[in-house]
């Protein structure tokens, strides 16, 4: 490899330069994120960021040797690009979570291949002398980007119901997992240590790895996924940045640690939101392992019949109102219903009625999911109330109308110290003058928890299709 | 850069990090998530670098490897931020429509 600097622009220096401006420009477009009005040109400003670290990679000197090599590039990113933007461009929102899904893991890909060529470069090909510290790099990048791979795919499968979102467990889910990490580690040890036929162990490594994301993913069920999602974004970063260490370069160690630390971040929040520990979401389901039995009885148990109501009583209750909190749960998404809720907001908001709605931090399937669907909407942000925002108003306010969510709601988690949500915050809307529950059935939540909201005297159960109950309510306001 | 140096660089950019992600409102999780997700196609600059100077010449299995890890980085960096900015071009503010519809119902 030449080192000498033929021009300016390949000047190491000046390659590094650019480095830095890229960096900066990441950070700058984060910040940019954490405001509504800033956010847009804050995406805008890191993609801008990125383009400056791909170019400045280009212009190093022997990163493009020779034409074929040229053509191999051209051709990788002009693929890449025929397929993401496509993809990002006819997604539905509510189809969002598995896309991120999918694009974190092929980042998890990217890395685990990078690792693997760099593998077979110094094993198979057998050239060049290797680093300690560098061999411990690239192994944890293998290991970590072939976790995040697969168990991004796994999510995926589930939120886009190619495979249950139920929990799906083997006997004796713990020790295999545990097995196979310790596979990972022991092939790595081997590897580092050895004299082994090192090539063999690289493999053995990346499969154990493909098998234990998968055997980690599988038993979480869909509830549990916002935790998830930011937990394999967190992975694909800390990979990210392995790869940087191994690799020696300054932009994917910035880059890929800065996502690293805010998807731990993310993470906690949601664990925290949920009342669980990160620890005991991995280890696998609510609904799956303890959490059943409490479960097996929901609909007989729990005590007191439901009241039913018809969109005509509903829409009279809501126009009466003073003020009406909306509750969204991942039921919206599922029938798309957030359309026909700002429609019925609107029309309420026509008869003086103040609308808001309360967004529980896990609500849907991935941190943030009501936020936007609601925005696409076209709901107002400001209208969109965080749980420690609006729980207070809950007491003021006249109805309730809870659409597809269950557990964010249910009182249990404040008041049955015997719950398997006990300790969980919820949105109190059992404070409220009284409640409306858009539901399809009386079947018990995703955590199969009974909910002693629906027996409530002030509680009224609305069965259908949320879209098409929404959709009735609007039409019954319109003829009031 | 020495070992030294970049854990050095690891440890202040995980600092960085939680400065800048810990002022993000929950309204706006889900466009930082996919915007933290394609910054971490960065990895697709490895892919660049492995192939164009690593890689020996005669071994075909790791130019596919990496022209597959070219790929994926390279939907992940593209397909990210093109869905962030579809997200965030959502996020709307003053709510005209609504305001105008709170004017009717107080006349």
């Amino acid at each position: 490899m030449i080192t000498v600097a033929t021009s300016f622009w390949q000047d190491p220096d000046f390659i590094d330069g650019l480095y830095i401006l890229a960096v900066i420009l990441f950070i700058v477009g984060l910040r940019g994120l954490a405001g509504p009005q800033t956010a847009v040109r804050g995406n805008k400003i890191a993609a801008v960021g990125m383009a400056v670290a791909v170019v400045a990679t280009l212009l190093k000197p022997g990163v493009v040797p020779d034409a074929q090599t040229a053509i191999l590039m051209v051709v990788g990113v002009a693929v890449g690009t025929a397929v993401g933007v496509p993809a990002a461009r006819s997604v539905k929102m509510t189809a969002m979570p598995q896309m991120v899904a999918l694009f974190n893991g092929v980042g998890g890909g990217a890395v685990a291949l990078i690792a693997w060529s760099e593998f077979r470069r110094r094993f198979v090909g057998d050239s060049g002398e290797w680093d300690t510290t560098v061999m411990i790099a690239s192994l944890f990048a293998a290991v970590i980007g072939s976790i995040s791979f697969w168990g991004s795919n796994i999510a995926f499968g589930k939120l886009q119901e190619v495979l249950p979102g139920r929990p799906i467990s083997v006997p004796g889910q713990q020790v295999l997992n545990l097995a196979l990490l310790v596979v990972c580690v022991g092939s790595a040890v081997a590897i580092v240590s050895g004299t082994h036929s090192q090539a063999l162990f690289v493999l053995g490594i990346l499969v154990a790895a493909a098998v234990l994301g998968n055997m980690v993913v599988l038993p979480i069920g869909g509830a549990d996924m916002p935790v998830v999602i930011s937990l394999l974004n967190a992975f694909t970063g800390l990979s990210a940045a392995a790869a940087g260490i191994a690799l020696d370069n300054f932009a994917l160690i910035v880059a890929g640690t800065i996502v690293g630390a805010s998807g731990s971040i993310l993470t906690n929040l949601m664990a925290v939101a949920m009342n669980r520990s990160v620890p005991s979401i991995i280890a696998g389901g609510f609904g799956g392992g303890d959490a059943a039995p409490a479960g097996a009885p929901a609909g007989a148990g729990a005590g007191g019949t439901a009241r039913s109501t018809s969109a005509q009583d509903a829409a009279i209750q809501l126009a009466y109102a003073r003020q009406v909190v909306v509750v969204p749960g991942y039921g919206m998404a599922v029938a798309q219903a957030q359309h026909a809720v700002r429609e019925m907001a609107l029309a309420l908001e026509k008869k003086g009625v103040a609308v808001k709605y309360a967004i529980h931090p896990v609500a849907g399937r991935m941190p943030g999911h009501m936020n936007v669907l609601l925005a696409e909407a076209d709901v107002p942000y400001e209208q969109l109330k965080e749980m420690d925002d609006i729980n207070p108003e809950f007491s003021r306010t006249d109805v309730s109308l809870i659409i597809g969510a269950n557990d964010v709601t249910n009182p249990a988690a404040n008041n049955d110290p015997g719950s398997p949500i006990y300790g969980m915050p919820i949105l109190e809307v059992d404070k409220s003058q009284s409640v409306i529950v858009l539901k399809r059935s009386m079947s018990s939540g995703f955590a199969g928890i009974d909910n002693p909201l629906f027996y409530n005297p002030k509680t009224a159960m609305l069965f259908g299709d949320a879209k098409a109950s929404v959709a009735d309510i609007t039409t019954e306001l319109g003829s009031l | 850069m020495d070992l030294v140096t970049q854990i050095g660089v690891l440890v202040l950019a995980a600092f960085v990090g939680f400065e800048v992600i810990s002022k993000v409102p929950n309204t706006l999780h889900t466009p930082l998530m996919s915007g933290t997700n394609a910054i971490h196609g960065i990895v697709v600059l490895g892919g660049l670098l492995v192939l164009g100077e690593a890689v020996d010449a005669g071994d075909t299995l790791s130019k596919v490897i990496l022209v597959i890890a070219i790929v994926f980085g390279t939907i992940n960096v593209v397909g990210g931020f093109l869905v962030t900015d579809r997200m965030l071009g959502m996020f709307k503010r003053k709510p005209t429509p609504p305001k105008a519809a709170e004017q009717e119902a107080g006349k």
